[in-house]
């Protein structure tokens, strides 16, 4: 349904909801023909009833619109490069499994032209595909978590030729290999946390840490997530209730290259809805390893923003578009590498729409556990805190909403937490602390007198 | 409020004294009812000193509706300027829609705080600045759009009451659950001009009369059922007529939820609301004047004034919706409608309704 103000400007109008209403009661649009091509019939007319999309378009305008979205998001963005080695993340949901299989055609075609050009200057990218065993500190849903892997390793073997490389990884896997203990230490880091919000996170994050981790240990350049428009819109509210206002346009764009590998979102302009429905017609198959099922606060926006989906379909994209008016960061896009010498013959593939390039790089301080970019002005409230260590540099280096929702308030709680978190965790604040004595360094950097200029 | 009858009785945690009366929304400390006052104001009060709200000598109009959120502002802004000297001189400012039943109910209230915090009292009414009540209006145009016109005509109606009481600013009773409100729905709707402005605790400045929000952190919650309630202030409360739980109705229960869960999420919202990365180069309408009347305009013709034409003319429709407006149909006003166009959407929407 429409807003009741008329001047809304999420997309949808009166006017419109009220006309296809009219057009399309229930029984009769069963027998309508595709909106786009105006030849064949809607998907709905196929079989069954529907809703969306599959009551506009045919089969084959819908999948090559979606389809089509994914190549420009890629493409746009010099997402994938031809010598790049990608790892797409496979949750086994709809998402991430429509993002393997787009991944794959890309690759596919890319290999037919590597086959068809006679100076074989570009080389067909590589994929991998990385499934995360959470079972350490997710409880698995009823689904046989062995079949299910079983059953991913068959989907991955599917996809070739080209053939691709599939990861297993628990989680605990962050923990360094001589370490035996990462399996406990992982389990009580994550009972320690008393806020439901905060305990799911916070996995999120070490999910990102073990794609990271995989990525580094095998040489992948790109990481892709089948991040979509639905999720993305949830993650912009849960920024917001966050309190993470400062660091949203970090999260929700195309390119995030503040990972040491950058991850890239081809999916986001795409409907969970969309993606759900293509793995229905084209029998993709999904498995829903862990329930995905959200909780506390962020279990409270997805049926929020579920509800307001179903009022009003254009209601996700909105949100994303206002999220996207946001400032990105500098690290919102992928760093340029003048110096390789086939730069100059994957320039024939890549449109850059975004080649602005940023006079200065900020340098940008980041929370010590969700990596997300700090504002100056809140770094210096939290200090002094705590007495150790470790806790104190990653105290020091936390947002407020890590501090409150995931952090332990109480002094020696803390420091054990603190001694729990996995080495990349620690290590980043270290790295922060070093930051700041560099950027501490550059500011006075005119004062300084060295050697030479005694000299003059 | 869960207080009187538990076996072990709890003490407050700030005197560690009086046996705590209720749980503090906010922060879900346990505390007696006289913490509950001293913080409650010293918080108010803090929140006015450290963004410099006001300066001594001014004078200060209190938007005065005789709900719950005003009647408080009145008493805490006059105990604030007896007990601080602030030095301010201070008026209820109340607006007459002219809705009987609701109206003339309330400001019977108003008019009762008068005398109770010695605050002299401006009405201002629809009437008398426009020629027409709420009552006409709906009479005309129906129980549809009814609030786009209310909400023009009462922000252009606070302003000129402020003008005639000579004050240097406004003050409203808008609160931290409105305003965490108002943070979601510009997001929701897509307005970005909007999201970068709505947590500014003063707005206006540029214009003739500022107006600021001195319970921009206060929760509703703590105004309404604690405050109100054990003070025993005296308030109204009824919904209007014509809008019975139209107001923002579904957002608001979020953020109802919200707060159940996580009583920090409405501070959250407000504080993301100030952290957001907009871009200063984000277009704002230009501000100039509406040639009829003179009120601060972007576009030709004040949207007061677009409406009430409209009504004069017989043609209520005209100025609601969007790009429906005189500004861009008029007789001669063809020349700048590309400008009038690109400020059309930031400048058109009153009414904070997104109801299902």
């Amino acid at each position: 349904m429409a807003c009741a103000s008329g001047t809304c400007a999420s997309g949808c109008s009166k006017v419109n909801a009220q006309s296809s209403t009219v057009d399309l009661p229930g029984p009769k649009s069963t027998n309508l023909t595709c909106l786009k091509c105006k030849v064949n019939t809607t998907i709905a007319s196929g079989g069954g009833g529907g809703i969306g999309d599959s009551l506009r378009f045919c089969y084959s305008c819908f999948r090559s619109n979606l389809y089509g979205k994914f190549r420009f998001a890629v493409t746009a963005n010099a997402m994938i490069s031809p010598e790049d080695n990608v790892l797409v993340a496979f949750s086994g949901g709809p998402s991430s499994r429509v993002a393997l299989q787009f991944v794959h055609e890309l690759q596919e075609r890319s290999l037919k032209n590597f086959e068809a050009c006679r100076d074989r200057s570009l080389p067909v990218f590589g994929v991998g595909v990385a499934f995360i065993d959470e079972s350490a500190i997710q409880q698995a849903s009823s689904y046989d978590f062995d079949k299910a892997v079983e059953e991913m390793k068959l989907v991955v073997s599917n996809l070739s030729p080209p053939v691709k490389k599939f990861h297993v990884c628990p989680t605990d896997s962050i923990y360094s290999l001589d370490s035996n203990d990462g399996r406990e230490k992982l389990n009580e880091l994550i009972s320690s946390i008393t806020d439901v919000t905060g305990k799911e996170d916070l996995m999120e994050h070490l999910r990102m840490l073990s794609l990271q981790k995989i990525a580094l240990d095998h040489k992948y350049t790109k990481i892709i997530l089948g991040t979509c428009t639905s999720r993305i819109a949830c993650r912009v509210l849960e920024a917001t209730v966050k309190g993470q206002g400062y660091s949203l346009s970090a999260d929700i764009q195309y390119v995030d290259a503040r990972w040491e590998t950058p991850v890239v979102l081809p999916l986001r302009d795409c409907l969970q809805q969309e993606l759900s429905l293509l793995c229905s017609l084209d029998s993709l198959k999904t498995m829903e390893v862990f329930n995905g099922l959200r909780s506390g606060i962020n279990g409270l926006i997805t049926t929020f923003v579920k509800l307001l989906q179903e009022e009003n379909p254009s209601r996700e994209s909105t949100i994303v578009r206002t999220a996207g008016k946001l400032t990105p960061f500098h690290f919102n896009k992928l760093p340029e590498d003048d110096n390789s010498v086939s730069i100059l013959a994957s320039r024939r593939r890549q449109k850059k729409y975004n080649l602005q390039q940023n006079e200065a790089i900020p340098l940008n301080t980041f929370c010590s556990v969700c990596n997300s970019p700090l504002k100056e002005t809140d770094t210096k409230t939290s200090e002094s805190n705590g007495n150790g260590q470790i806790s104190r540099s990653v105290l020091a280096a936390s947002c407020a909403s890590c501090q409150f929702q995931i952090l332990p308030k109480e002094g020696t709680l803390l420091e054990n937490f603190c001694s729990l978190l996995p080495p990349p965790v620690t290590e980043r604040g270290k790295a922060c602390d070093h930051n700041k004595l560099l950027q501490m360094r550059e500011q006075i950097q005119d004062c300084l007198l060295s050697d030479t200029d005694d000299e003059t | 409020m869960e207080c009187s009858v538990k076996s072990r009785v709890k003490v407050c945690s700030i005197c560690n004294h009086k046996r705590a009366a209720l749980k503090r929304p906010k922060t879900l400390q346990q505390i007696c009812r006289e913490c509950f006052y001293d913080v409650f104001e010293e918080e108010i009060h803090r929140v006015i000193v450290d963004n410099q709200l006001f300066r001594p000598g001014e004078r200060i109009g209190i938007g005065a509706s005789g709900g719950k959120d005003s009647t408080v502002l009145a008493y805490v802004m006059s105990e604030l300027n007896r007990r601080h000297n602030y030095g301010l001189d201070l008026f209820l400012l109340s607006v007459d829609e002219g809705i009987t039943g609701y109206r003339d109910d309330s400001l019977e209230t108003v008019k009762r705080n008068e005398v109770q915090y010695g605050i002299p009292l401006k009405v201002v009414s629809y009437k008398e600045l426009y020629g027409w009540t709420m009552d006409e209006i709906v009479k005309v145009i129906g129980l549809k759009n009814n609030c786009t016109f209310c909400g023009v005509f009462r922000r252009q109606a606070l302003d000129r009451g402020a003008a005639l009481l000579k004050v240097d600013k406004l003050v409203t009773g808008h609160n931290a659950d409105d305003i965490a409100e108002t943070v979601l729905l510009n997001i929701l709707r897509g307005d970005i001009a909007r999201l970068s402005r709505c947590t500014s605790i003063i707005t206006g400045e540029d214009g003739p009369i500022p107006r600021c929000k001195p319970f921009k952190y206060t929760y509703e919650k703590e105004i309404q059922f604690t405050y109100a309630y054990f003070k025993k202030l005296d308030y109204f409360s009824t919904e209007c007529l014509y809008s019975p739980n139209a107001y923002r109705g579904f957002a608001r229960e979020f953020i109802k939820d919200l707060e159940r869960l996580r009583p920090r999420a409405i501070l959250d919202i407000i504080k993301s609301g100030e952290d957001f990365r907009i871009s200063t180069s984000t277009k704002m309408p230009e501000q100039g004047n509406c040639e009829r009347c003179g009120y601060i305009s972007s576009q030709k013709w004040c949207k007061a004034c677009v409406l009430l034409k409209g009504l004069n003319r017989g043609l209520p429709k005209l100025g609601i919706g969007r790009s429906r407006g005189l500004n861009t149909v008029s007789e001669n006003g063809s020349k700048d409608t590309t400008k009038s166009n690109g400020v059309q959407s930031i400048e058109s929407k009153q009414c904070g309704s997104l109801d299902f």
